[in-house]
């Protein structure tokens, strides 16, 4: 049996598009369905009808403009300090870790061996008061002797720049490692000392890893819920959560529909924005 | 003084330089003078330490031992940006992030120099490519990359511009015209160019002066001429060209000749040319300064007999022969296409024939291989 040769590629892509139509596509259709339902009169909790109630949208944004502004002020921090943590450790095992490179890069990917839930319940107790971080900073004083550190917006912030370390580390690496150490000796031999060497050649060639690690960074922290869940209290309610409660516990399905559309809209605009002032197709 | 070592001008010494990694000298006490203005190669097969010497100069590696002086300035320990030194990589090392413009305007931005756009502009001309300012490094040819290179260097006019391989990744066509190219540029812009290669062709075509390397130290250093005319070393004779070493010893002298005498039959050759210390000698000889002629015809200079040729290869400009010795020794001659005589055949006894002062002597305790391996990393390189 033989393929004309045009049709191979198409083939080879057919289980990956099922599956995406499969899992991704019709979830969605569905999804954007529910959005505009409303409750059935006389009907029980949980049974919607389809009226192309658009206002649903808004009334859910209206609802919830102070959850979502935490979302992407808390997404935003975690970019922020785990490109902040992460910069230098990729700069440092794609540079300075000579054979200790590979287990160095184990290390990186190791907290995967446990799961993400875990690992955010242990947070708790890292901060709790019978942890030392709490009464560390107390007796240094850069916290008040009452202050305490779980249900803060802080540990939620910490514990997102924790979880997605990883997923910034990652990228920074791979676009370090890929810059030949002979352009950053070619800048010292033009002049450059060490410090505008990293500025005009080390930096600008990593962006397509700064951009590809703040992505995938940004992109889940503003949408999750673990974090704000278990570190977080009520006052710490991101929009994940609230798309969590209204699914789950309200069984407001439209509403939840309406808010899980928002978010992706809201960070598709922000992606397209941030991509095209970085310029990545600038980048080599 | 590190202050003033950016406007250091002059002669560049090195003096008694050792660089080791561990156990390994890749540099073993080298002293070297390389004079302002001119253009110097260090040749020498890969792992001789020709690369080495050109990073401590560059100041990307620290000698273990030993000063690099530029004019009257140490820059033994200066770092690299603070030398007035730069460096065509072998592969380049454009910024692949920035124009072609910017990439040469780098140096002169870091020395916050005024009129960059001027001397960006005229050296794009000196390397004929003007109309390229505006593209990407990624998106030029080997050849345009490689004069991109040059043009990053030469703009900020060092004191010594070095050169690591810089025609390596070329092929045979383009490096030839970029090795008249590289010499005509350098006689331009009148700066001193230190370059290092294994091409021994590529450094004879360019250099003014020749330091041949092995294992760390310098085996001879000259004029091309020199290094092909009068070898001092097996190293040398054979890693230059091709040489017949014959085996042999001195047999008294005859004015400002030594006799030699090789296998039972006497030559002379200049006393001088003779870099032997005892009586136990080889005689070296190029093999398109032998003349070949059938027994009994009458010959000039210095004459072996007996021999009957082993092998013919006709290449057009010249026929090389391979011509077995009594004495076992099979040695490589060229003949010029040009005297209308009928070439020889295969088994035909002959004489070898050749002017005294062609001869020239090395130790006997030479080892005549020396310098003749073909490194398989090189010629993967080629």
């Amino acid at each position: 049996m033989s393929f004309p040769k045009i049709r191979v590629p198409y083939l080879l892509l057919l289980p990956g598009f099922a599956f995406l139509f499969t899992f991704f596509i019709l979830p969605i259709i569905n999804l954007a369905q529910t959005s505009t339902q409303t409750p059935i009169a006389g009907g029980d909790t949980g049974e919607y009808e389809q009226t192309l109630a658009f206002g649903n949208y808004i009334q859910a944004f209206v609802d919830n403009k102070e959850q979502f502004g935490r979302s992407f002020v808390y997404a935003t921090l975690a970019t922020i300090f785990a490109l902040a943590i992460a910069y230098p450790l990729a700069y440092a095992i794609a540079f300075k870790s000579g054979k200790f490179k590979n287990i160095l890069l184990v290390l990186v990917v190791a907290p995967f061996f446990t799961s993400f839930l875990l690992r955010t319940i242990a947070w708790k107790q890292i901060l709790g008061e019978e942890g030392f971080v709490v009464p560390g900073l107390r007796s240094l004083h850069i916290i008040g002797q009452q202050t305490t550190l779980t249900s803060t917006s802080v540990a939620v912030v910490a514990g997102m720049t924790y979880n997605f370390l990883p997923f910034m580390t990652l990228p920074l690496y791979a676009s370090l490692e890929r810059i030949d150490p002979r352009t950053i000796e070619a800048a010292g031999d033009l002049y450059a000392n060490g410090i505008t060497a990293f500025r005009r050649v080390t930096v600008p060639l990593s962006l397509p890893g700064v951009v590809a690690g703040t992505l995938l960074t940004f992109i889940p922290a503003a949408g999750d819920y673990v974090n704000a869940a278990i570190l977080g209290s009520p006052n710490t309610k991101m929009i994940g959560n609230v798309i969590e409660s209204r699914y789950f516990k309200i069984v407001d399905y439209p509403t939840a529909a309406a808010l899980s559309f928002t978010l992706m809209a809201a960070i598709l605009i922000l992606v397209t924005l941030y991509i095209r002032k970085a310029g990545t197709e600038e980048l080599v | 003084m590190t202050k003033d070592s950016i406007s250091a001008r002059g002669d560049l010494r090195l003096t008694r330089i050792t660089k080791s990694y561990g156990d390994f000298k890749a540099v073993d006490d080298l002293t070297l003078a390389i004079p302002k203005g001119s253009f110097f190669a260090l040749l020498g097969p890969s792992g001789c330490g020709k690369t080495t010497t050109l990073r401590m100069v560059a100041g990307l590696e620290e000698p273990t031992v030993g000063s690099i002086h530029l004019g009257d300035t140490d820059i033994t320990t200066t770092r690299p940006y603070q030398r007035p030194i730069n460096t065509v990589f072998q592969n380049y090392a454009l910024f692949p992030h920035l124009t072609i413009f910017e990439n040469i305007a780098f140096g002169l931005r870091r020395r916050g120099i005024k009129d960059v756009k001027e001397q960006v502009d005229k050296v794009l001309s000196l390397v004929e490519l003007p109309h390229l300012a505006e593209r990407k490094p990624t998106q030029l040819s080997g050849g345009q990359q490689q004069r991109i290179a040059l043009a990053r260097a030469i703009v900020n006019r060092p004191a010594l511009l070095l050169l690591d391989e810089p025609l390596g990744a070329l092929d045979l066509k383009l490096r030839r015209q970029m090795q008249i190219e590289l010499k005509w540029i350098q006689r331009e812009v009148g700066l001193t160019f230190v370059h290092v290669t294994h091409d021994q062709e590529e450094a004879m075509t360019m250099a003014d002066t020749i330091a041949v390397m092995n294992e760390g130290k310098i085996e001879q250093m000259g004029s091309p001429a020199d290094l092909y005319d009068n070898p001092e070393t097996a190293f040398v004779a054979n890693f230059l060209g091709q040489s017949n070493l014959i085996k042999g010893k001195t047999d008294g002298n005859d004015g400002d000749n030594l006799v030699v005498d090789l296998y039972g039959q006497k030559i002379s050759m200049p006393k001088k040319r003779s870099h032997a210390v005892d009586n136990s000698l080889y005689a070296g000889i190029r093999p398109e300064k032998f003349r070949i002629s059938r027994l009994g015809t009458p010959v000039r200079g210095n004459t072996l007999t007996g021999g009957h040729i082993e092998d013919v290869s006709y290449i057009g400009v010249s026929t090389q022969y391979v011509v077995a010795m009594p004495w076992g020794q099979e040695v490589m001659v060229f003949e010029q296409n040009d005297d209308g005589v009928a070439p020889f055949d295969k088994g035909d006894e002959v004489n070898i024939s050749w002017e005294p002062n062609f001869t020239f002597g090395l130790r006997g305790d030479e080892d005549i291989e020396a310098g003749t391996e073909v490194n398989p990393e090189e010629l993967e390189g080629e």
